[in-house]
Formats: C-alpha cells, structure tokens, sequence
C-alpha cells in the first residue's frame, strides 16, 4: 500500500511544510504520492515531481478546487482514498481543517500533529502544550495524520516523478469563499525560517513593536513573530503568533523580545536551536529556556543589538 | 434558529500537567479543571448570536464524566439555555465525540453547532471538521467573526498568512479561534440562575453509538528537557556568544 501527501501550494508553487511532509511520509514504508488539488496548479505538481522520494504525483485541477475549501478538497482526496494505507497532511491551518473531515469520513480516527514515525502504526504527538509526548498506536485500516512540518527534515531535490491528471471532484455547495486577506511582506515565512525575531506585550504598541523589531528582522533576514499577548493587544497580526494553538516554529535562532514565557508560548519555539531572551524581569519563565538570556530594558538594548550586527 | 454548543472539560490552561512516572498517561488528579478556553468563546459567540437576535435557544452540550455537569452549568451560567450530558467514563477521542454529536444533532435540529477549535488538552483540533464530516454539512474552522443571517453564515477564518472568509448556507459547523470574542465574567446572579436551568443526561449506549477509542496510548513520557543557558551581561557579549560560541549569526 502506499502513502498519499497532501500537498500544500499557492500560485503554482510548493509550499515548504509539505516537503517536511513528504519526509514523514517516507518513514511509514510503501510508495509516496503527492496530489495537488487546485487550480492553475501545473506548477506546483512539477515541483513536487522533483522532491527526492516521491514516486506519482497526482493532479487535479478545476475552478472549483481553486480555494482550497474543506469540503471540495476533502472529496478530492476521497475520491482516491481507497488504494492509500496513510494520508498525510502538514499540520498547517490548510491541513488541520481538510484532514479530520477526511478522517471521519472514512470512518477512522485522525492523528494529529506527529513528531516521529515510530512505526507504521506507532506515532508520537505532543500533548498539553508539548508538556507531554504520546505515544499512540492506531488500529484503523486508513492511517490519518497531520504532521508537524518542524520535527522532519524538508524532503531533497533532485526526483523525477510522473504527473497524472485526475478528474476532480464537482464543488459540494456547503460553502462558498468570499475574500482574502493577506498579510504582504518580503519577509521569509515563519514556518521555514532561520531565524525569528519575536515581540511580547512589554513592547507596549503597535509602533514600538514595528519600530524595534523590523529593523533587527532586516538586520537578520529574520521573520516576526509574537506572543498571543502581543497579538491581542494589536501589536501584531494573527497569523505571526506562535505558540500552542498558533504557529510551531523551530529555527535556528529564536529571539525573544519582551516575551515572559507563558507555556502556551513556549510550545510553539521550544526546539528552536538556539534561543535568545532579551526582558527586563529576572523571573521571567523565559529564561529557564534561553541559551542566552539578557536581562536589560529592550528598549535600550534592542537598538544597541541592532548597531552591534 | 436553535444554536448547538458543544464544551469540554479540561485541565485548566494555567496548570502545568506531570506525566506520571509509570508513563501511563498524566496526573490530573487534583488539578484545576475548567471549560476549555476555545469552548468558552464558543459559548460566548452563541449568547451574543442570541443577544442580537439571530438565535432563539442555546444547547451546550457536553461528553464526558459526571463532573462536566459543572462545565455545562459554567455554559448556562454565561447564557445557554438547557444543557445536555452525554455521561461516560470510557475515554473519548474526538470521532467518538462528533458521533455523539451527530446523534445528538440529529434529535436537537439546530442551525448551528459551534465548537472550540481545538482542546488543550489533547490538542487534537478535529471534533469540529469531523462533526461536519459526518453530518455532511459545510464547516468554516478558525472563526474569529460570525454574521449569521438569512440562512447563511459568514464566518472570517484565521489561515496562514492572513485572513480568509467563506460564506456557507445554514446549516453548518462552525469552530472559533481565540480572537473571534472576550468571553464575559460569569456573575454570581446568573451563576444561581443556571442551577435552575435543565440539564439533561444521557448515555452513548442510549444514542446508539459506539464510542471504542481507535488509537491506543503506548506511553506517555516528558518531552525533552531544554536547560537554561546563561546571562549575559550585555549586547556586545551576546553578540560575541552568537558569532563564535552557537554560531547562528
């Protein structure tokens, strides 16, 4: 039996956390495939066709795939479901809302959110806010699981796989997309980037976060990010907040910028490689994680640090 | 329209739970339980769906032991109306739970069901998507804005890279993400209040469902553990530190 990835993709091209999918695919044994459902999607399904490991990709393209909406997405990936032993999603927004619905209509349970393949069965999955790591063993025909694009390696270049177009699935009429609004920026993308310069509500307003934090991100060709603290006072937008329920980052430098270190936080940047604590509160649960932790007024050193790179 | 809200009873987000030394799971014996923070905004956006106007009854409902009695009085205490315990010890896992649901739905008839996102408990993030599956109704996940009207739901979600807003004819599943509301504080009044309010038990075995769990728990072990690293003094030596020590810039 083989291993179907569900590829996550945006204007023809790949998006980074199904590369780290395709890597957790190939640990639970059998042929890999990787399906593009979208539209105008020719490109990405050559991309993918490249990435080491994968033996097909499949193809469907139509209007009314071009949303990536649960439903529609979902019945695509129904539709050939029957001939994969595990259907894996990158454990991103996109995946977390199509793989239950998968899930459940198959009649299986779904595994959300694995850090290992420990057999083709046999996952491990953080719990609590990653205080706890489960071992889980799944006794369903269909394994469905949702991964954790941090704790695998993105898959190599270098593959030639054959593309084939399938028929795509008619759109269900449950729901119909409106609009979209995008947070534009030149910045890498959390999920994928080295190093993240991350602000907390010591930053006290929206300008002073921009104004301390862009130009040591620029400094460090860094993404921003934010604790929910941040994020909800306004400083920043939803989509930069790390942590439990939001992003799970691990780059290889973390900054913490007037963060104190709430658990929740903590589970999304905690198997960052290497993490810095700038905050002005000796206590700060923060630097129980820190490998460099400075206790000082980020207002004064955020703009030294920025002088001294 | 008649609104399905469904909550969980969790460890509460303050308590930093200890795996148990036999790594047979997590103590949470004696710990703080509360509502699930996620159900909790689930709640509180139905009441407000009330207090516009666009729903007439409010159903939590809740699956699990006993205790989630207090859960589900918590809910009526911030404005449900009724409440409905689907009372086992077995262990739920979230197929399980959107099958009770569905049950639960199918006897109920409401427009709307609304559901936290995710647990953080478990941390599954699937009972709601799963809901929709087998209810084989549209579902609009990570809400944070819903403008309910004419037979249709609006609902702006919470995506990578932004926001997205679908629109899906009723009924339909929605789930919330944190910023959709500011749950209200409970007052003492309505707390009294919602003792008074029904609550109905049942069992799955009444519905007809089958709540076996489908995965297993092996082990349950502490994750690795990070160490504090260091003080540093100043900028110029975390600099110094960062070039030549972890070697990251």
């Amino acid at each position: 039996m083989a291993t179907l990835v569900i590829a996550e993709h945006e204007h023809g091209s790949l998006k980074g956390a199904t590369r780290n999918t395709v890597t957790a695919a190939l640990r639970c044994g059998g042929d890999v495939h990787v399906l593009i459902a979208g539209h105008n999607a020719t490109d990405a399904a050559k991309h993918a066709a490249q990435l080491q490991g994968v033996a097909k990709v499949l193809l469907a393209d139509a209007p009314q795939l071009a949303e990536q909406l649960a439903e529609n997405v979902a019945a695509q990936v129904l539709a050939i479901a029957s001939t994969y032993s595990h259907i894996l999603f990158p454990a991103t927004a996109h995946g977390k809302n199509v793989a239950p619905r998968v899930a459940a209509k198959l009649d299986v349970a779904q595994i959300s959110d694995i850090t290992k393949v420990d057999a083709p069965d046999t996952f491990e999955r953080p719990i609590y806010a990653g205080n706890a790591i489960a071992l889980v063993q799944s006794s369903d025909k269909v394994k469905v699981i949702t991964v954790r694009p941090t704790a695998f390696d993105v898959a190599g270049e270098g593959g030639n796989a054959p593309i084939e177009n399938i028929s795509a699935v008619a759109d269900s009429g449950k729901s119909g997309f409106v609009s979209r609004e995008t947070t534009k920026s030149d910045r890498p993308e959390l999920a994928g980037a080295k190093v993240i310069v991350s602000g907390g509500r010591a930053l006290g307003s929206s300008e002073k976060f921009n104004e301390l934090l862009v130009p040591l991100a620029d400094k460090l060709g860094a993404a921003i990010g934010a604790s929910r603290a941040a994020v909800d006072a306004g400083y920043a937008p939803n989509d930069w907040q790390i942590g439990q329920t939001g992003k799970i980052v691990a780059p290889q430098l973390y900054i913490a910028v007037g963060i104190s270190g709430a658990i929740q936080h903590l589970a999304g940047m905690k198997d960052s490689k290497v993490i810095v604590a700038i905050n002005k509160d000796p206590e700060a649960p923060i630097f129980q994680v820190a490998d460099y932790g400075l206790e000082a007024d980020l207002f004064a050193v955020v703009p030294e640090l920025v002088a001294a790179l | 329209m008649k609104i399905l809200v469904a909550v969980k009873r969790v460890v509460a987000f303050n308590v930093k739970v200890r795996v148990k030394s036999d790594g047979n799971g997590v103590d949470i014996a004696n710990v703080k339980m509360s509502m699930n923070p996620f159900d909790e905004i689930a709640v509180e956006e139905a009441v407000r769906l009330k207090e516009k106007g666009v729903a007439s009854e409010i159903v939590a409902v809740s699956c699990g032991v006993t205790q989630c009695q207090e859960t589900l009085r918590t809910a009526m205490a911030i404005g449900a109306d009724r409440a409905i315990l689907v009372e086992t010890t077995e262990e739920l896992q979230p197929l399980a739970v959107a099958k009770l649901l569905k049950a639960l739905v199918d006897k109920e008839q409401p427009q709307l069901v609304i559901l936290g996102k995710q647990a953080i408990d478990d941390d599954c993030n699937q009972t709601g998507q799963m809901l929709a599956a087998v209810l084989d109704w549209g579902q609009a996940t990570f809400a944070s804005k819903v403008e309910a009207q004419g037979g249709t739901v609006t609902v702006t979600r919470e995506v990578d890279g932004g926001l997205e807003t679908v629109k899906l004819p009723l009924p339909a599943v929605v789930t919330t993400d944190l910023r959709l509301n500011e749950p209200r504080y409970v007052t003492l009044p309505n707390i009294m209040k919602a003792k008074k309010k029904p609550l109905e038990i049942v069992t799955p075995a009444a519905l007809g469902v089958d709540v076996t769990p489908r995965m297993k728990m092996l082990k349950v072990s502490e994750p690795p553990k990070r160490s504090a690293g260091v003080k540093v003094p100043d900028v110029a030596t975390l600099v110094a530190k960062l070039k030549n020590e972890a070697k990251v810039i």
